[in-house]
Formats: structure tokens, C-alpha cells, sequence
């Protein structure tokens, strides 16, 4: 089980349709946030998995998935720092709550 | 004292037991920051989340990335979510409804793509999918790094210094013109000498 490709491939399938169903679904931002989070250790979690199953890939998927954590540490600055300065204005976390240019 | 080949009556390898063990902590805490009412705990369970990954990715024989991961993730990212929570949060406590209205539509595209993958995963015939996992030594990785990707690597750091940047500037706070200048300009001609004007403007409401 913990030999083959397939099941690490399904666990990170499952991991990202649970980090989907939450930023689809939830209200504050800050969850959604956290649920991008979610998915971005799902395709992280398959390019390891490549690496590891597959010789040709070992050292580049470590690299990548390096470089994706990165990347995800400055989604996670830059979008946090967005969510703060709405809530400034705003005064809520809610996303349905950001109605000031419908209206 | 060493441990029995397999796991004791169970016959399985431990390999297997660790993964089995790690795969039910990650989709269990991830469930629980998706459908937690309490968004501090949310928080918490991505911590927990983020930490069975970084025992998958030693499972996977990534050291250095299950490293990256706990000092990454659970150090940096965590700790900044949390903060960002603890700002964000009105004094009322959680909010009554999680979820929106279309929550449904949102659980029907999750689980069609979870069942889209799965079934595509399990349907492809993989190159290579049964040989012996080798751990990759850090040595190599580090030749790769500094060798092969260091043009991405600069680009990474680059990105890394807008974002920093990019995040002070958003989350600053900013001042109304028409109110602080004002009050501004007489304090400038009292005090010609080098005047705070940081310090003024606080003071300033």
C-alpha cells in the first residue's frame, strides 16, 4: 500500500477536492485562505510522490516542490495582507459581505 | 531491542502502518479545517494537517522537504494565518452560518474532481510505479539548486522580496490626506528645526 504511486496519488486527489469543497464553500476569507493552503500541499504532496516513485524525477520534484512552497509563502503574505486591509474598510471577514460594488 | 519485521497481529509491513496512519490524520484534519465552525481551530487543525504531511514526505524518503515542510508550513505559514485570524475576528465570536447558501454546489464540483482524479489515477498504467523508493541525498539536491535552477531560485527570491513588500504596503495603514495635512502645516512652521513629521501626524487624529 505504502509502495505504490497510486495511493499517495489518490490520497493528494482527496486532500485537494477537500481544499476545493472549502474554498468553494466557506465564508470567511480567511478559510478560504487556509483551504488554498490545503490544495497547494495536495499537488505538492503528488510531485513528491512522482519524485519518489519515478528515477529520472528525483531530484527536480524536490526542487519544485521547493519552489511551490515558496510560492505558496508569498500567496500567504500577499493574500493575507489583502483580507487585513478589506477588513479595515469593512469591518467583516465574510466574503458575501463584500458587496460594496454591487451596490 | 529491535522491532519485529511486521506489525504484531496485524502482518503488515510498517511502512504500511505509518501510511495508513498519516493518510487518516491528513484527510481527517483537513476535513476538520474545512467544516470547523471555530476558525482559531481551523487554524490549529492545519497545523496538525501540514504535520502528517511532513510525516508522508519521510515516508516518501524527502527529508529535506518534510524539513522545509514543519519550517515552512507549520512555522512561518501557520503562525501567519493565525495572526491574520486573530486581526480579522470580531468581538460576537463565530458566526452563526459557516458555509454559504450554494455550499452544495461547492461539495458537488469537490467531489466530482476528487473523482475525476481518482479514477484517472487508478485508470493510467504509471512508468516505473513499483520500483524501491531511493532517498534522495541533500548533497545532490544541492548541486541541482545551485547549479541547474539557479535562475528560478533568483526568480523565487525575487518573488519572495515583492511579496514581502507587497505585504507591508497592503496591510499598512493609510492616512486621509485632508486630515492629516492640515494639521500638519502649522505644526511644520512652529518647529523649523527637523520636525518628527511621523511623529506629528500620530499625534494627530
Amino acid at each position: 500500500m505504502s509502495g505504490s504511486l497510486q495511493s499517495y496519488l489518490i490520497l493528494s486527489a482527496l486532500l485537494f477536492a477537500i481544499g476545493t469543497f472549502g474554498f468553494l464553500a466557506r465564508r470567511n476569507a480567511i478559510a478560504m485562505l487556509m483551504s488554498i493552503e490545503l490544495m497547494l500541499n495536495a499537488v505538492n504532496l503528488s510531485i513528491v510522490a512522482f519524485g519518489a516513485f519515478i528515477p529520472a524525477l528525483r531530484g527536480d520534484a524536490a526542487i519544485i516542490a521547493l519552489m511551490v512552497m515558496a510560492v505558496a509563502a508569498a500567496e500567504a503574505t500577499v493574500g493575507l495582507a489583502i483580507v487585513i486591509a478589506i477588513y479595515r474598510n469593512s469591518r467583516t471577514p465574510l466574503v458575501d459581505e463584500y458587496d460594496r460594488m454591487r451596490q | 531491542m529491535s522491532l519485529p519485521e511486521t506489525v504484531p497481529f496485524l502482518g503488515w509491513a510498517w511502512d504500511d502502518l505509518l501510511f495508513l496512519f498519516f493518510a487518516g490524520a491528513l484527510l481527517g484534519t483537513g476535513l476538520m479545517v474545512v467544516i470547523g465552525r471555530n476558525i482559531i481551530r481551523s487554524g490549529l487543525w492545519m497545523i496538525c494537517c501540514f504535520g502528517a504531511l511532513a510525516g508522508l514526505y519521510v515516508l516518501l524518503g524527502a527529508p529535506l522537504i518534510a524539513a522545509a515542510q514543519v519550517l515552512i508550513y507549520i512555522g512561518a505559514i501557520s503562525v501567519l494565518v493565525l495572526f491574520a485570524v486573530m486581526l480579522t475576528q470580531s468581538k460576537s465570536g463565530p458566526v452563526g452560518l459557516v458555509f454559504h447558501h450554494q455550499a452544495w454546489a461547492g461539495a458537488l464540483a469537490a467531489l466530482g474532481i476528487g473523482i475525476l482524479v481518482a479514477v484517472v489515477v487508478a485508470g493510467t498504467a504509471w512508468p516505473l510505479a513499483e520500483t524501491a523508493r531511493t532517498p534522495s541525498p541533500t548533497e545532490e539536491l544541492a548541486l541541482l539548486l545551485f547549479r541547474d535552477y539557479v535562475l528560478p531560485l533568483e526568480v523565487v527570491s525575487v518573488l519572495l522580496l515583492a511579496a514581502v513588500i507587497g505585504g507591508v504596503f497592503l496591510a499598512k495603514r493609510e492616512r486621509e490626506p485632508e486630515e492629516t495635512i492640515v494639521p500638519a502645516e502649522p505644526a511644520r512652521e512652529r518647529m523649523p528645526a527637523p520636525a518628527p513629521a511621523v511623529g506629528t501626524r500620530e499625534l494627530t487624529p
